[in-house]
């Protein structure tokens, strides 16, 4: 065997290092920019899919996918507590995700049963325009299933109460079971059902078994089997959402301004 | 083709299967089989970073001091793994979502790690080559075999296409839960690995 | 707060068992998993590393490599994101860490080095040890969870191995089919000890 002195091994270690970082580097850097442009088109096809302009697994350009989301979507920064519009957040870049980690920007949630620790004080949400008329309401929402936590939208009629639609894109459920939030037939459920009551409580509900139709049977939605602890977790974080620590000022408020004009 | 190259890619198929008859790399082998696509990107992905890693570490296999051998192939795998993931990030995003910490898990592959110290570092960059691209594809095709069953088992479809109609869409297949959990593919490879034997006596344990 | 660690170690070791339910630490748990001692001196080995490595690899994730990570050096540092090294950074100092718990037990605790000796290189390369750097990462995890998590994970992983080599001890007198000798029946039988491990799912503290 060959004899190596010490300097040769240094040497040898870092030319090592030096090639593989270049390498590594210039991956990352050349790459970045497309990767950050994926995770925003990403968040643009699953609002696009929520407000019904764009169908599940259908292939589109990411051009299209702009132009669909910019012709038809406006994006509102709202302030949770209060429901009041917040003009000063720039909605491209503000990363809710982050805020909610963020001591600064978020607070401590209420105890609750959907597993939210912290809430955002500034919520990003979107609104289907034609025109000048809002069509729908699109909420983000989040909360803790069986396993991992959820995140989706959740999508209102003007009214506030008709559910237009609800999809998660984002989950670590069992794929097959609580994964079944995935499946389309489960998820057009959703659609005419009531989030509130008479009283204006958060109402609906995945219960254990199967619901009637909308019409006869306006708050509650089928369970998905062999899933029953991922649909209470749908349960209990489209309540959180729609309750006063969630969108109700908002909702509160919006149908306030309509009714005025 | 030379006999040699010809052994080197296909040994590691059938007779000297990293997984069933080396045991090796087999943690996500196991963890992104519940599709099929998952189960061909992780298979390109670690094709492609096992024939780079031995062609890299065979290229420079005679100037590397052995006394910090391990750790330079470490820090090229790992490398070319971060190349990988970032690629796999530009491209196909939905899917690098999907395969989460199991890419970076390439690195800890012992399949990957065993190769370039049993192989690369004593054969010349061809071979190297070659035996990287033939232990991937050994490695792929269980991947592709348990993905195969676990999606169509588990979920009635094959590469996202419905073969067999739910029962809850409207068909008549109730798909079997067990096939997508944990449980389904130990199972799996357990026949997998029963059936090859069955085929190939020699690699029978006592 | 203490329930809130609680029911992260009850997650870590039953419901989401390193070995049973994310495939991780395979290698090492098939082949060491003849003899219910080695299993133990194993199981021992990586539940020490792992306790050792995850807060350590949180910390040099969060002062180092993640996006603004390294304000703390100065506001001009603020947008450097280094992320993309991660898998690098934490391989390097799972490495590194291995190595010197080697040592330092070679010193201190020799009885103990010689019973885990043959182990701890093997370690460096086990996933388990990898995957939960990676998925503290993935899950935002405080330092005080990651350590939860770290040891949490490490018992799992312990408790999995002896089981299954304390199953494999009796499996010697059962007569199982030629083909299915060995490998095959101890996928089998992990297959069905993750059936076991699923009974906990859904547990909530």
């Amino acid at each position: 065997m060959k004899q190596y002195s010490n300097a040769y091994i240094i040497g040898f270690a870092a030319g090592v290092c030096l090639v593989c970082s270049i390498v590594v580097a210039t991956s990352a850097v050349v790459l970045k920019e497309r990767q950050d442009r994926n995770k925003v088109l990403d968040r643009q096809k699953k609002v696009l899919i929520v407000a019904g302009l764009m169908e599940e697994g259908q292939t589109i350009t990411a051009d299209e996918v702009q132009q669909i989301f910019d012709d038809n979507i406006r994006i509102q920064a709202i302030d949770l507590e209060t429901g009041d519009f917040d003009s000063d957040i720039d909605t491209v870049t503000y990363d809710q995700r982050k805020a909610t980690k963020d001591p600064a920007l978020s607070r401590v949630a209420p105890k609750n049963r959907a597993g939210i620790k912290r809430v955002p004080l500034k919520v990003l949400i979107y609104e289907r325009v034609a025109g000048d008329e809002i069509e729908l309401l699109i909420l983000p929402i989040e909360g803790k299933g069986l396993w991992s936590t959820l995140y989706g939208f959740l999508a209102l009629a003007p009214d506030t109460t008709t559910i237009e639609g609800l999809t998660f894109y984002e989950h670590g459920e069992t794929p097959g079971l609580g994964g079944e939030i995935d499946n389309p037939r489960w998820k057009a459920l959703w659609k005419g059902r009531s989030a509130y009551d008479a009283e204006g409580k958060p109402a609906i509900t995945v219960i254990k078994g199967a619901a009637g139709p909308a019409e006869d049977d306006p708050f509650r939605v089928d369970g998905l089997s062999g899933s029953t602890l991922t649909g209470r977790g749908v349960s209990d974080l489209v309540q959180f959402w729609l309750s006063d620590d969630g969108f109700a000022p908002f909702l509160a408020k919006f149908r306030a301004e309509r009714s005025a004009t | 083709m030379k006999a040699a190259h010809k052994k080197a890619l296909f040994d590691p198929l059938f007779n000297d299967n990293p997984i069933a008859a080396q045991v090796l790399g087999i943690c996500s082998a196991l963890a992104v089989t519940t599709k099929l696509e998952t189960s061909v990107v992780m298979s390109l992905a670690v094709i492609a970073v096992m024939a780079l890693s031995n062609l890299s570490i065979s290229v420079i296999r005679n100037w590397i001091p052995p006394s910090i051998r391990i750790i330079v192939q470490l820090t090229i795998i790992a490398s070319l793994v971060i190349v990988t993931d970032q690629i796999l990030q530009a491209f196909v995003f939905d899917i690098s979502k999907q395969l989460s910490v199991f890419v970076g898990l390439i690195i800890t592959n012992c399949i990957v790690m065993g190769r370039a110290e049993a192989f690369a570092m004593q054969n010349p960059p061809v071979d190297s080559f070659l035996d990287g691209i033939g232990n991937g594809l050994g490695y792929s095709l269980i991947l592709l075999i348990v993905g195969f069953f676990r999606e169509l088992l588990g979920a009635g479809k094959l590469y996202g296409y419905s073969v067999m109609p739910l029962v809850t869409e409207g068909g008549w297949y109730q798909p079997n839960g067990l096939m997508v959990l944990a449980p389904g593919a130990f199972f799996l490879i357990g026949i997998l690995i029963w059936v090859l034997r069955n085929y190939k006596p020699e690699l029978r344990e006592n | 707060m203490f329930e809130h660690y609680l029911s992260l170690a009850v997650k870590a070791i039953f419901v989401e068992n390193m070995a049973l339910a994310f495939f991780l630490g395979m290698c090492s748990f098939l082949a060491v998993s003849k003899k219910v001692d080695t299993a133990l001196g194993l199981g021992a080995a990586v539940t020490f590393v792992l306790t050792v490595t995850a807060p350590l690899n949180y910390l040099l994730y969060t002062f180092l490599l993640k996006e603004g990570a390294m304000s703390w050096l100065g506001p001009q540092f603020v947008s450097i994101d280094l992320s993309f090294l991660r898998f690098l950074a934490f391989i390097g100092s799972i490495a590194a860490s291995v190595q010197i718990v080697e040592m330092i037990m070679d010193k201190f605790a020799p009885a103990l080095y010689s019973a885990l000796g043959v182990f701890l290189p093997l370690i460096a390369v086990n996933c388990a040890i990898l995957g939960a750097a990676l998925f503290i990462v993935e899950r935002d995890y405080t330092l005080g969870e990651s350590t939860v998590f770290g040891l949490g994970s490490g018992i799992g992983f312990w408790l999995a191995i002896v089981a299954l080599a304390a199953l494999r001890e009796k499996m010697v007198y059962s007569n199982v089919p030629a083909g299915l000798r060995g490998l095959g029946i101890t996928f089998i039988v992990t297959g069905l000890m993750a059936i076991g491990f699923m009974a906990f799912a859904g547990i909530q503290l």
